[in-house]
């Protein structure tokens, strides 16, 4: 030992960068005059990331294969000169070979690095080339930024104004191609504005598995299109819209709506499926104007199924419900939440424990579910369940379950199956021998199979719902609930990932957010109950009660989640994009 | 320093009465009094006032073809030779608007209209003129040359709900205008 130990040194001292470097699987990269350890395999585009240095791109997208075709990441290469014969490489005093520049740029995003490269993103040469090419991609651009849905967010604006010339020195006319094109439901196509980065194209077909976009035409004329006798309806088209860096592709839910510097972002989940796509809600005052997928490795990569973000806007419809309505005579009359939380817990009080049965729903946040737990204890009824909403998955990111928390559901009241106990209710209800039922957030006569008869033998029937619906029809007390974008709470998705949601926008009128008014009936039905001061206190008590939820707050959840349970159920996309990865098609 | 001494004005009997002074100071006044009478008073013309004075009697008179070229009255949207709204609603007036006057609603044209190229035109176009500020950046903001601080500055009204100037209105005041760059030629 004591004698190996010096011999040790001696070879550490000779190491150089190169060989400390490799041991790690990493080769050493100079960028911009800094020498930094990157992982072998490396794309130039990634390894300028990883030093802060955004190198200006269109064509090349992580997620995506790098055609390398927009010419827009053109950055400087140097490599050791190769030695002459016989003669041993030189190394400087810091351990690196002299880099010998190329005189012509390379493009960053297809090319990897190698050990002792240096890469300049700034310089006479880069600076050039990137005014060069800038200058053709706006040649035949046709400059209608103000009715163009993407300016404001669009990388040509931006480009033009970092590397641009500022003058066009363009004299011939311009080519005109087809604008405001009807190429799918969602989706509108202006070829003028396309800078042919093939971005939608590859999208379509490697990801969306659906390739009906291509170029057609040769030269200028180049433009894309959809081909013959089909159309972009795929359900993942919007993404295209979303990763276009000019305003080629647009949507058509979105289009002419707002321009996107008036828009607040807030970053929330998906709560259409199981799977819980991150988002990010756009909205400008009360009003939602869009949803749009936000990256998460773990969830939904970087995209969003078309008919979940446009579910907003069932939201945003003239029939929401905004105040407590009670039922006198037959009719449906408002009152103050006082007197429909107080009718609410008389009728559920006048019947046995086995009378009574709550609907809860697989849609709501782990806070009202603990609640609605709460409530049944307090009422002494095992008749709790959500209903279940198994359909096809979509082989990517539509889970199977389009409840977007039925494993929260089932972690928090401990069950496997949250949805057994539906069948028995209904039963239940058909016979007369549940006299009582509290139905949150579900129409049960639209999908949970109940017949409007059965729901008139109901002694008592307290709904909670968003909107107008045929059950809360039925019912005595109706209390209005919150959207999701209108609430701040948790769900667990279907590979057990707890996520949040924050709040976007005000619910309508006198709403008040579901755990408020879940509390204020716990509290009329258990007066040893403490109304918690805030959604916070909830999701504390639930945490110190379920060993799932251990030591979570909404601050521990973060924006990406956090996994507080595996349940083996994969998302397919995600598993598609891990296979493109390990084949190198792709970055990740 | 020397010192120089200043010789009272020696003044005359007629002088040291006053009278005269004072009495030349009335022939003036009654002059112009009486020219007033008379309708004929003296700068009457070139203050647009009736004559009774030299007091421009607003709102009967008006001042309004003194006013300059870069008068900034209220802001308006204009037309072009041939009809076309000039207004994409591109929406940076409201941007800029410092106290918030602009709301817009953005609209799409219609594909059967003349103008259909264009694709985009305002829906609903209010500027509230209680909150106008009459600093002309909506104008100078505008890349299409669609709005114009006008010449009108009397913005009167017994409502709030009338101080607000809808779509129809801002074309009233702005009118027709000439002679811009026609950004949406047969080129394009």
């Amino acid at each position: 030992m004591s004698e190996d130990a010096p011999a040790n040194t001696a070879t550490a001292e000779k190491q150089l960068p190169k060989d400390l470097a490799a041991e790690k699987g990493m080769v050493n990269v100079q960028i911009d005059g800094k020498w930094i350890q990157v992982p072998r395999g490396t794309r130039m585009i990634e390894a300028a990331k990883m030093v802060g240095t955004e190198v200006p791109h269109y064509c090349y997208h992580p997620k995506l294969s790098s055609p390398g075709n927009c010419r827009m990441c053109l950055v400087q290469m140097g490599m050791p000169p190769r030695p002459a014969p016989g003669a041993a490489p030189e190394y400087g005093d810091d351990g690196f070979q002299k880099i010998g520049w190329m005189p012509r740029p390379v493009i960053a995003c297809a090319n990897t690095v190698a050990e002792n490269m240096g890469i300049r993103t700034t310089g006479d040469l880069v600076e050039t080339t990137r005014e060069g090419v800038m200058e053709f991609l706006l040649i035949n651009h046709p400059l209608d930024c103000p009715i163009c849905d993407q300016a404001g967010e669009c990388k040509l604006q931006e480009f033009s104004v970092e590397h641009g010339r500022g003058q066009s020195r363009f004299k011939e006319t311009k080519i005109k191609k087809p604008k405001n094109v009807d190429i799918g439901k969602n989706i509108r196509l202006d070829d003028e504005r396309c800078i042919m980065c093939s971005r939608c194209i590859r999208f379509m077909d490697e990801v969306a598995d659906d390739p009906v976009l291509g170029f057609s035409q040769r030269g200028t004329n180049t433009s894309v299109t959809v081909h013959p006798g089909y159309r972009l309806d795929n359900n993942y088209s919007l993404n295209t819209a979303d990763i276009c860096p000019v305003g080629a592709l647009t949507s058509n839910d979105f289009r002419f709506q707002m321009r996107v510097w008036f828009l607040k972002e807030t970053k929330s989940i998906d709560t259409n499926c199981g799977t819980g796509a991150n988002t990010v809600i756009w909205t400008r005052g009360n009003e939602i104007f869009r949803v749009t997928p936000r990256q998460n490795d773990d969830v939904n990569s970087a995209w969003m199924p078309d008919s979940h973000r446009l579910a907003f806007n069932t939201l945003q419809t003239d029939d929401r419900l905004t105040s407590p309505l009670v039922q006198k005579d037959g009719k449906h009359v408002g009152t103050s939440w006082m007197e429909a939380t107080a009718k609410a817990a008389e009728g559920l009080g006048m019947c046995q424990p086995n009378e009574v049965a709550i609907i809860a729903s697989g849609r709501m946040s782990n806070e009202e579910l603990y609640l609605t737990k709460k409530i049944a204890e307090a009422l002494g009824t095992d008749l709790l369940t959500i209903v279940p909403r198994l359909e096809e998955s979509d082989g990517k990111l539509i889970s199977a379950d389009r409840n977007p928390n039925t494993t929260g559901a089932s972690l928090i009241w401990g069950t496997d199956d949250p949805a057994a106990k539906i069948d028995a209710i209904r039963e239940g209800v058909a016979s007369g021998k549940i006299k009582s039922l509290i139905v949150l957030q579900e129409d049960l006569l639209a999908e949970a199979g109940f017949k409007a008869e059965d729901l008139e033998k109901l002694s008592h029937l307290v709904s909670s719902h968003t909107h107008a619906n045929p059950t809360a029809t039925h019912a005595k007390v109706v209390l209005p609930s919150v959207g999701f974008a209108e609430k701040r709470a948790t769900y667990v998705n279907v590979t057990g990932r707890l996520q949040r949601t924050n709040q976007a926008v005000i619910a309508p009128g006198e709403t008040r957010d579901d755990w408020e008014s879940l509390a204020a009936l716990l509290a009329q039905l258990d007066q040893e109950y403490e109304t918690p001061a805030s959604v916070d206190k909830i999701l504390n008590s639930l945490a110190s009660e379920i060993e799932a939820f251990k030591g979570q707050t909404f601050g521990s959840i973060g924006d990406l989640g956090v996994q507080i349970t595996e349940t083996g159920v994969t998302i397919p996309l995600l598993e598609q994009e891990k296979a493109r990865v390990e084949s190198g098609q792709v970055v990740g | 320093m020397a010192i120089i001494k200043v010789e009272r004005p020696k003044l005359t009997a007629g002088e040291k009465v006053y009278f005269g002074s004072i009495f030349k100071g009335m022939v003036i006044t009654l002059r112009h009094a009486f020219k007033s009478l008379l309708g004929k008073s003296t700068g009457a013309e070139a203050l647009n006032s009736s004559g009774m004075g030299i007091t421009m009697q607003y709102p009967e008179q008006k001042w309004d073809d003194q006013l300059p070229e870069y008068y900034r009255g209220a802001p308006a949207l204009v037309t072009d030779e041939l009809d076309r709204e000039r207004c994409v609603s591109c929406q940076l007036c409201e941007f800029i608007c410092p106290p918030k006057a602009i709301k817009i609603t953005p609209g799409e044209i219609p594909s059967n209209d003349e103008w259909a190229k264009v694709e985009k035109r305002p829906k609903e176009f209010d500027i509230d003129m209680i909150r106008c500020i009459y600093c002309g950046m909506c104008e100078e903001v505008c890349p299409e040359q669609a709005i114009y601080l006008r010449p009108d500055y009397v913005i009167t009204g017994t409502e709030r709900s009338e101080m607000v100037h809808d779509k129809k209105r801002l074309y009233e005041i702005g009118g027709k205008r000439v002679g811009l760059v026609n950004k949406w030629n047969d080129l394009k």
